[in-house]
């Protein structure tokens, strides 16, 4: 059996680098000692228990946590620590995340824009073409003039996508982006991913989907306690986990 | 033998007096409140212990002592500037605590996954305070706003009565003790004159309030 990364175009250099990362709130351990490569063009599904430490990892990676060990580097580079260079890092790392974060008083077309206007200086006409390629490819094009509070779950968590997808990313975080939808929405959100997989785009998705994990993913990692426990091909971890850890947590989720 | 009627370009050139030191004191106490709740919200400690002492000791201070602070205590600086422009100046720095606090209720129920998204998409804090968050806690903070602003209107007539000269008060006091008409309607007509302020006002941040609700 082959994974979809497999057929597609070859995984190159290392892109994300998490070197030895540790990271505490107050007392709580919630990322310990995580090393963890991703190459460009990879897929890499992240999947644990709840409290593990997920969101975190997810979120240290665009500098929206800090960490207190360790270093994070993107292309090559560690990460800035504040200001203009901060924010010119986070325009390079696209994140999408589990309750949409629409900006509630901008068209869903101004959404996509502001970013591409306002960080890369962007002539608006140009921003608002390139917009419209965006939803038009994540299937709300028609929506483009409405507030985000007029469009369904899935429609939010779509034009979501596309306004991260508007500033050209080099990597595209994912933190659960499909468990605050109803499941008929679910397929719709997940199918845009995986084209996007399949275009080629370096992701790093926390999820619970396991279809998507088989469907999109070159590797999955297994989260529990703040550790990576287990890392390996979809097939293999979902088939014939290692860790006693993995194996428990795979029982829980597959009961149901 | 109106006071009122008799006296009708008095009172006009008083309340344009009024209204001029309203609407410094709407432009000048929105545009220092809102920085100072940037402060407040400022990624950045120094700024935020500033903002935050500034709101603690302006808003315990009655407006009174702001005044003879701007009057008094500046000229022993050697600060010298017409009663006009301190008396401005202490309705504006008076009120921006009220305004700041105010505001930062409406920065506070914007979620704070939107300032994420918006720090996400690589704006700066500048960006993100002034692109995303203002705009949406100016709508949820009108009403709020609104009693502040209204309360500074009125506070107008004490800057105007500690030495401004010339705007309502003064001409009410004018009339009645210089030139021996009763105080009743003399006052009479200066509530009228505020009220054309002040009720105007409040009908004009009610439409506001409804023009921008933001669709949640
Ligand atoms: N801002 C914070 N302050 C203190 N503790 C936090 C904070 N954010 C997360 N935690 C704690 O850190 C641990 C890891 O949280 P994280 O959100 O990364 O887990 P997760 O794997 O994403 O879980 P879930 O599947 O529930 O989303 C949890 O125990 C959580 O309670
Ligand atoms: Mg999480």
């Amino acid at each position: 059996m082959t994974s979809a990364g497999e057929t597609r175009a070859a995984i190159g250099q290392p892109l994300v680098v998490l070197d030895h990362v540790d990271k505490w709130f107050g007392q709580l351990h919630v990322l310990r000692d995580i090393n963890l490569t991703v190459n460009r063009g990879e897929v890499v599904v992240v999947i644990g228990p709840s409290g593990s430490g997920k969101s975190t990892l997810c979120r240290a990676i665009n500098r929206l946590e800090t960490i207190d060990k360790g270093t994070i580097s993107l292309d090559g580079q560690p990460l800035p620590q504040e200001g203009k260079e901060l924010a010119r890092l986070r325009a390079e790392v696209g994140m999408v995340f589990q309750s949409f974060n629409l900006f509630a008083h901008k068209t869903i077309l101004e959404n996509v824009t502001l970013g591409p206007i306002k960080v890369r200086k962007q002539k608006q006409a140009d921003a608002e073409r390139r917009a419209k390629e965006l939803l038009d490819r994540v299937g709300v094009a028609h929506q483009a003039a409405k507030y985000p509070a007029q469009l369904s779950g899935g429609q939010q968590q779509r034009v979501a996508i596309a306004r991260a997808l508007a500033m050209e990313p080099k990597v595209m975080l994912f933190d659960e982006p499909t468990s605050a939808l109803d499941p008929e929405m679910i397929a719709e959100v997940l199918d845009v991913m995986v084209e996007l997989a399949e275009g080629g785009m370096t992701m790093i998705v926390v999820t619970h989907e396991m279809g998507f994990a088989r469907e999109a993913a070159n590797r999955v990692v297994f989260m529990a306690d703040g550790q990576v426990v287990e890392e390996n091909d979809p097939e293999t971890f979902f088939t014939r986990p290692q860790s006693d850890r993995a194996k428990d947590f795979l029982g829980k989720i597959l009961k149901h | 033998m109106d006071p009122v009627l008799d006296n009708l370009d008095l009172y006009w050139s008083g309340f344009l007096r009024s209204l001029g030191i309203c609407l410094w004191g709407l432009v000048g106490s929105l545009a220092l409140g809102t920085l100072i709740a940037a402060f407040r919200v400022s990624p950045i400690p120094s700024l935020r212990w500033f903002g935050t002492a500034w709101v603690t000791v302006i808003r315990n201070c009655p407006l009174t002592v702001v005044l003879f602070f701007f009057a008094f205590g500046f000229p022993e600086l050697g600060i010298n500037r017409s009663y006009y422009v301190f008396g401005v100046s202490a309705l504006i720095v008076y009120t921006s605590p009220f305004v700041c606090e105010a505001l930062r209720s409406g920065i506070n129920a914007v979620s704070a996954g939107q300032a994420e998204a918006a720090r996400a998409i690589g704006l700066t804090f500048t960006q993100s305070l002034g692109q995303v968050v203002l705009p949406q806690a100016f709508r949820t903070s009108i009403p709020p706003l609104g009693s502040v602003l209204i309360a500074m209107f009125k506070n107008a007539a004490v800057v105007g009565a500690f030495g401004v000269g010339q705007d309502l008060f003064s001409v009410g006091k004018g009339l009645a003790n210089a030139q021996g008409y009763d105080a009743l309607p003399v006052l009479t007509g200066v509530a009228v004159f505020y009220l054309l302020i002040t009720l105007p006002a409040g009908a004009i941040l009610a439409l506001l309030e409804r023009k921008v609700a933001i669709v949640r």
